[in-house]
Formats: C-alpha cells, sequence, structure tokens
C-alpha cells in the first residue's frame, strides 16, 4: 500500500473504528512520511516528543505556506497561537483556573462532580437500555464546564451547534479543505464569540464565582482580556472542556466493557482508577492528531521538512510505539511508565488536564460497578466522524 | 555470572540520595549479597532541595524531606557512624567509632558539606548559620520565623539566592554580599546574572556586589550582630548566613592512595575510583557530589556536579556497574541538569554554562523576564538555561547531546532579534566568587582559568 496516502486512510470513516493498525503501518514507514496532498505525517514517540517541545515548529495555522481555501486570518485562539502571544493569553486565562494564582480550584470541584454522576445515574434502570455517549458521558463534561465558564445549562442546544461546527472544520483532512465547511465553522465561531461575550458582559460588576466572571472583573488592567480575545478564550475553554472528556469517558467504558477482567480489577483496587485513567489517555486517547508547522526548514530524522508544510503529529500513534512503551497495543492499567501524549506535550500541554483527570476518575468510578452484568449492544459502536477527535457517537449498553 | 557481582558483601559510604538511588538499583539488579550503608547524620535520607525553599519559607518542617524508597534496598543502616578511613588493601572502612566494615566493593558517595565561615569563632556566633543539612536547615527556619530584623546572606550563588527569595518572600530585610560582580554569574554568565541583579533588587534585596565579607561582629554576649564589609561599611543583622560553597567530603580519603582531593574523587565515566597514579581501581566506585568524572560533550574534562539529578544517574550506572561484568557495564553520560526557583522564577539549566566562550538569547527576552539562553563553545552548543520557559528546554538538550553548530538555527516563534547576536558568556574566574562553582569543570584548558580551587581567606 501507498504510504503517502495514509492519511486520506486514516481519516476515512472506513477506519474509524480501529485506525492503530494504520498507525504502526505508519510507524513502519516512518518517521516522516511524505503525504500526497504535500503534508507530512509522523507517527514515531520520540519524533513526536521533539517536534511538540521544538521552539521552531509554530501551532499558529496561519504559519502555512498554502492558506486553507477559505484564507483564514483571522486570530486564532491560544491553543493554536505561538509563544510570547500564546504565553501572554494561556497565563491570563490561566489565572482563574489554576495555580499558582486559583490553586485548589479544580480540585475543589470533586465533591460536585461526583454529585453530578450520582444524578446522571439514577435515571439507569438494571435491564434497561443507555447510550452511554448521551445519557452519561456528554451532559457530565458540558454541566461541568457550563459552572465552571458560568454559562447556563440550559443554552446546552445553542452552543452544541456551534461546537460541532467549530470541530468539524477544525478537523484533519487531506486535500479536501472544504470552503463552505470552513465558512460555517468561522461563522460558528463568531456567533459563540459574541454569546460568551455577552454572557460575560451582563457579570462585569455583578461577579459570581466563575471564570467569565473573573476575566471581565479583573482589577488590574494589565491582566484583562480584550473583547477579541475573550470571545476566541472562552470558546475554546467551552468546546475543549468538553469535546475531549466525553471522548475519553465513552472510550474508557468501551475499552473495559471490552475487558472484563480489567472491569473486574478495577472493581476489586478501586485505588487503581488514576493510574488507569492515565492508561487509557494513552492506549484511547480523544485527541488522535495535532498540526505543526515549521518556520523553518528542519531536520527530522534524515528528513527535511520544509518551512511553512503542514505536519500532522499522530500523538495516538506515538503512544503505541513499541520503541517506546513495552507491549503498546496491550492495555495495562498498571503500566508503571506511562508518559503518553494523551494531553499532548510541550508549551501547549493540556490546560485542561487536571479536570478531565478528575471527570474521568470520578466517572469511572461511578460507572464500573454498575458495568459488572451489562453488555455492548454494538460493537464497534458508531463513531464520530472527525478523526481527529477520535471516540463512539453513541454507545449502548444493556444493564 | 563471573565472580558472582551479585553476591558478596558490598558498603555504600554516604546515605544520602546518592546512596539511596544506588542501594535501591543494586537490589533491582540482582544482588543478593550484603549490603551496608554508612551515614554521618543520624537521619534516613533526606531530600535537600526542600531545605533552601519550602522550609525556609515555612511551609515544610526540616524533618519532612525524607526521600521516597523505591523499594527497600535491605539494607545494614550504619547511620550517626562516620567513615574515618579505607584501607584498600584490606578492603576495610573504618568508622569513627573504631569499628571496621569488610567489603568486596565499595561505594564512595559522602558528597559535600557546606563551606564554613573561615574563623572559627565567628563561624560559631549565636546567628551564624550555613545551610547543608536538615539540622542547618531546621535551625535557620526557626529563626527567620522568629522574625529577625536582618539577614546578612554572604555569597549570591544558588543557595544563598534562594535563601535571600525566601526571607524576601516571608517580609524579612535581607542584604546580600557577594565578592563577584553579580548574583549567579559564576554559574550563569554575566548576561543572566544581570537578570538576578536586578530581579533581587526589584524584590527588595540590599544586594551588594564586589565586596567581600571581612568580619563578623558580636554583642560580646557571642550573639551575631552585623559585619564588617571591605569597602568600609557595616551591616547590622540578627542572621547571618554562610552560603559559601560546599567542600567535598574527601578527608576520610586522605591515606587511601585513592585520587582524593578538593575537587573530588576521580573517576572513570564507570564510576571506577582512580588511584593516585590515575589507574583504575576495579572494586572502589564514586557517585554524586563527590566525584570529579570525565565527560564527553565537555572535552572530556573532569566535571564535578552538585546537582540532584547527576546524583540520581550517577549512583544507578555506579550500581549497576558494581553488579555487572565489563563488557555489561554502561558510562555515565547524562547531561547536567539543574533548576532553581527564586523571587517568582523558575530557573533550569542544560549543560554546562561555564564551558563557553558565547551566549545567545534564542528565545525571549530579559525584559519579558522569560528566556532560554543558549551558550556556545568554540561553534557548538554546550549549553542552555531558561528563565521560565522550561518546556523548551529538551529542544536545547538535544542540541546538546548532538553537538549542534553555535548559534542554534533559527526559526524559534518568540525569536528575539538578540538571537543573531552571539556575546561574550563572561563567565568568570571561581575565585573571584564568594562561594563556590555549583559545577566545576576541573580538568585543564590552555586558554581559561576555571580550575581554580576556591581559596581559603
Amino acid at each position: 500500500m501507498d504510504s503517502d496516502t495514509l492519511l486520506a486512510r486514516i481519516t476515512d470513516y472506513e477506519n474509524r473504528p480501529n485506525p492503530y493498525p494504520l498507525y504502526a503501518e505508519l510507524r513502519e514507514a516512518g518517521p516522516v512520511v511524505r503525504q500526497a496532498d504535500g503534508s507530512y505525517l509522523i507517527g514515531t514517540y520520540h519524533e513526536i516528543a521533539a517536534l511538540l517541545h521544538d521552539p521552531r515548529m509554530s501551532a499558529d495555522p496561519r504559519s502555512r505556506t498554502a492558506p486553507s481555501p477559505s484564507g483564514e486570518t483571522v486570530k486564532p485562539p491560544f491553543l493554536r497561537l505561538d509563544d510570547p502571544e500564546h504565553h501572554r493569553l494561556r497565563t491570563l486565562a490561566m489565572r482563574p483556573f489554576g495555580p499558582p494564582h486559583s490553586p485548589g480550584r479544580v480540585d475543589a470541584m470533586r465533591g460536585e462532580i461526583s454529585q453530578l454522576t450520582e444524578e446522571l445515574m439514577g435515571a439507569f434502570h438494571a435491564g434497561g437500555q443507555i447510550d452511554i455517549v448521551d445519557d452519561f458521558a456528554y451532559p457530565l463534561p458540558v454541566t461541568v464546564i457550563c459552572r465552571l465558564l458560568g454559562v447556563p445549562r440550559e443554552d446546552e442546544p445553542l452552543f452544541r451547534a456551534w461546537s460541532d461546527a467549530l470541530v468539524a472544520s477544525a478537523d484533519v483532512k487531506p486535500d479536501e479543505d472544504s470552503p463552505e465547511q470552513d465558512q460555517t465553522g468561522n461563522q460558528a465561531r463568531i456567533e459563540m464569540g459574541r454569546y460568551l461575550v455577552d454572557l460575560a458582559e451582563q457579570r462585569r460588576g455583578h461577579p459570581s464565582d466563575d471564570l467569565l466572571s473573573a476575566f471581565v472583573n479583573e482589577p488590574d488592567p494589565a491582566l484583562r482580556l480584550t473583547r477579541e480575545d475573550l470571545a476566541e478564550t472562552a470558546v475554546l475553554l467551552l468546546i475543549a472542556g468538553h469535546e475531549t472528556t466525553v471522548n475519553l469517558i465513552t472510550n474508557g467504558v468501551l475499552t473495559l466493557m471490552r475487558r472484563p477482567e480489567h472491569l473486574d480489577q478495577l472493581r476489586r483496587e478501586p485505588d487503581l482508577l488514576p493510574q488507569a485513567v492515565e492508561e487509557l489517555l494513552r492506549y484511547e486517547p480523544p485527541v488522535h492528531m495535532r498540526e505543526r508547522i515549521p518556520h523553518a526548514d528542519i531536520d527530522v530524522a534524515g528528513t527535511t521538512i520544509p518551512k511553512g508544510a503542514s505536519v500532522v503529529l499522530v500523538l495516538a500513534s506515538g503512544n503505541r510505539d513499541p520503541k517506546r512503551f513495552h507491549e503498546p497495543d496491550r492495555f495495562d492499567p498498571t503500566r508503571p511508565d506511562n508518559q503518553h501524549f494523551g494531553f499532548g506535550s510541550g508549551i501547549h500541554l493540556c490546560y485542561g488536564a487536571p479536570l478531565a483527570r478528575i471527570e474521568a476518575q470520578a466517572a469511572l468510578g461511578a460507572l464500573i460497578p454498575h458495568l459488572g452484568t451489562a453488555r455492548l449492544v454494538q460493537d464497534p459502536p458508531p463513531y464520530r466522524q472527525n478523526a481527529m477527535l477520535r471516540g463512539p457517537r453513541h454507545l449502548p449498553i444493556q444493564l | 555470572m563471573p565472580g558472582d557481582l551479585r553476591d558478596g558483601r558490598i558498603v555504600i559510604v554516604g546515605a544520602s540520595l546518592a546512596g539511596l538511588r544506588a542501594a535501591e538499583t543494586l537490589r533491582e539488579e540482582g544482588f543478593s549479597g550484603s549490603l551496608t550503608v554508612v551515614g554521618d547524620e543520624p537521619y534516613p535520607p533526606y531530600d535537600r532541595p526542600p531545605l533552601s525553599k519550602q522550609v525556609l519559607l515555612g511551609k515544610a518542617s526540616a524533618d519532612t524531606t525524607t526521600l521516597p524508597m523505591r523499594r527497600d534496598p535491605d539494607a545494614d543502616w550504619r547511620l550517626g557512624a562516620a567513615a574515618t578511613g579505607l584501607d584498600p588493601l584490606e578492603k576495610r572502612v573504618m568508622l569513627a567509632d573504631g569499628e571496621s566494615l569488610p567489603f568486596d566493593r565499595l561505594l564512595i558517595a559522602t558528597g559535600t558539606r557546606a563551606r564554613p565561615w573561615p574563623n572559627p569563632e565567628e563561624a560559631s556566633l549565636d546567628g551564624v548559620f550555613t545551610l547543608r543539612t536538615s539540622d542547618e536547615a531546621g535551625g535557620l527556619a526557626a529563626r527567620l520565623a522568629a522574625g529577625p530584623g536582618r539577614v546578612l546572606v554572604i555569597g549570591a550563588g544558588f543557595t544563598g539566592s534562594e535563601i535571600a527569595s525566601a526571607c524576601r518572600e516571608r517580609g524579612i530585610e535581607v542584604t546580600v554580599a557577594e565578592r563577584g560582580p553579580a548574583p549567579l554569574v559564576g554559574a550563569l554568565g554575566g548576561t543572566l546574572s544581570k537578570l538576578a541583579a536586578v530581579m533581587q533588587r526589584n524584590h527588595g534585596v540590599d544586594l551588594r556586589c564586589g565586596v567581600t565579607v571581612t568580619a563578623l561582629r558580636g554583642d560580646g554576649n557571642g550573639r551575631f550582630i552585623g559585619a564588617d564589609l571591605s569597602d568600609g561599611s557595616r551591616v547590622e543583622a540578627d542572621v547571618c548566613v554562610v552560603a559559601l560553597g560546599a567542600v567535598r567530603n574527601v578527608e576520610w580519603l586522605a591515606e587511601s592512595g585513592l585520587a582524593a582531593g578538593p575537587r573530588g574523587v576521580a573517576c572513570d565515566a564507570g564510576c571506577r575510583a582512580f588511584n593516585m597514579y590515575g589507574i583504575v581501581t576495579d572494586d572502589v566506585f564514586v557517585a554524586g557530589d563527590v566525584s570529579r568524572f570525565p565527560h564527553p560533550l565537555f572535552g572530556y574534562q573532569m566535571l564535578s556536579l552538585e546537582h540532584w539529578g547527576n546524583a540520581v544517574a550517577q549512583a544507578e550506572v555506579a550500581a549497576h556497574n558494581m553488579v555487572s561484568p565489563g563488557p555489561l557495564r554502561r558510562p555515565h553520560l547524562a547531561v547536567p541538569t539543574f533548576w532553581s526557583t527564586q523571587f517568582g522564577l523558575n530557573i533550569k539549566s542544560v549543560g554546562v554554562p561555564t564551558y563557553s566562550d558565547h551566549v545567545v538569547i534564542a528565545q525571549g527576552s530579559l525584559e519579558a523576564r522569560r528566556l532560554a539562553m543558549v551558550y556556545g563553545f568554540q561553534g557548538r552548543v554546550t549549553a542552555a538555561v531558561t528563565v521560565d520557559m522550561a518546556k523548551s528546554l529538551d529542544y536545547y538538550e538535544h542540541l546538546i547531546e548532538t553537538a549542534a553548530p553555535f548559534p542554534p538555527p533559527p526559526g524559534a516563534a518568540d525569536r528575539a532579534i538578540a538571537a543573531d547576536i552571539p556575546i561574550p558568556s563572561d563567565v568568570p574566574d571561581p575565585s573571584g566568587l564568594s562561594h563556590g562553582p555549583t559545577v566545576a569543570l576541573t580538568g585543564h584548558l590552555p586558554d581559561r582559568r576555571l580550575t581554580v580551587v576556591q581559596p581559603t581567606r
């Protein structure tokens, strides 16, 4: 098979349930595999790690030599900006969320998160059928991020549509960047940004205990986000705050349902749960790929990648690289050395990782006692379209 | 296995980080013989970095920094027992209590101690401290908690600067006296030392550079009340911390015939000690701060490092080699790294900054207090120091390991204009510093004088 069409095959919906054989093929052909569309795929652990820490690699889509058909020129959120602007915005966004200015903020949500999982499970009854995605794995993180940001939960249908459009336009696709999809995505981003800024504005002078309030009521003018930056940052936090965690929880349930021995092990040893979540982040991560663009011609394992080229780092493949992990295709909740790319690495290392960990631990911890007698209704389940944020669209199980 | 290296008697002298990690590694590698660990302090192995940070801030007490064990090394711990001598022929370690321990293989991991104030009478004044051990940290922390009017810190190396930072964070007035031109200059060179000086002054430190302390003064009842400086000025203070660097604990090896001196115990890349003729021993190994070893990335010069990471990595290599036959032995080639937090800055270093002739600011800027400074020697990258930019360190480590050309290639998004302008690294002669260097190049370079031992005053 041609390795220069690997990205096309990876993104082919047909292969969504199990892209891992393609990742093995990628590592075999790699470390650097040029694609027919001029982009480069990298799927080996050590090369990915080096590039994620390489200050010459840009996260900004505007660094591409060939811009996308829609001619994206607006300033992206900090996830796709480079230092020093990335650092400035990320630091400002972090102030009300985590250390050093808000230590304990996320940890203090543990009780609330457990209560939410209990409420969601209250609707389950023995013998009934549920959809892990719609009934549990989606509502949990959405509710949590809404409370944290200060977004009314009842607006969920509104931002769900925007979120879907945005995430679809941000997917990695070879050759077929459709201007329509990009246009829809941009439109959604603008509308969602406007909506969140309006919400924030309502809290100016009337702060409550949420991030939007903190952003607009920051007393130091030097630490205030501009309206434009607030819009982009709030959109990013709302979307990143739930689009990934839903996959982490769902992938976790699916993985455990397929492996009754590990399900049983975790029921007997709940203390293993934090380690098991780390293993899930390695074995079935929610984020499979990230794009980077070199600011200069760079040499990677003997191949020169030209400045401005699109480089797709296949994080989920790096997580299964046998040169880094012993028996990488084995799910092992007790794996001792597990420095995975589940949250990326380098300066863009996932900002919400502590929250995602707590949510996944709480969700799986609560579900595990109910899964022993449950069975998968459909295996593999139907997957979401997205190849970059990969996870089941539905996961029906019979309790 | 030939000679059954996994059996027999191993003695480790030194019960701190290197000694503990070596003991654990010996067991991990299958050593089943008898293992004795000798330590002169009465405490089980503890971690030192928190002593100049959290402990002085009152966030942890000095007795809570015990090092976690990765596994029980199943050792006979001889704590509170100082080693006083080594008989290499009889293969025995002599202890202060008169006992002697026979061994088949020995690991020397005796580390360093704080360099004391040279005048013993002044050093014994109440209120005068050094900071190296848990006891010293506990005593100093108690004194800081009591709210002194002013603290005098002598020496602005890493330890001195961290102490000053902790004092300011607690709202305590502090004067720092440094013989060199700026804080940290001996470790980081001239450019970053300017940032360090600005940070200290911005945080309210009374920083005096280019001066020495000529005398510590007592009140006549044995209490420290201040000091005289070489510029004729006087500092009134209730507490004095002497941060003049470290002395290697090698005195007990004076009669051993090993190549042990003020710069440490010389060994090969496999941690085997040299004797005084430069002949490698078969059964005596060295690890941690007390060692002095050749490193290929730095011209095979002998390096002495006082770095946490080096103690761990070298102990693991030494332990592996103690139980492995020749062809399976490994070299200790880890790239030196260290970190420090002070005045709100996170400083991390990789490579050997003093092994340099030029530097560039590759990313960020001094003004932003966030930067990556890259050091080069004769056209290749030999070190990098980041300030609040630690995530870039891996990249620079790779440049050092591959002897990449200096200055480093362009392309960083936050590359400063300064990245194109190499300036002299301005690493001073260590003899001009109050404190000893935490990295000492102890070999010989004809065009540099980095081998001078700190003269006693």
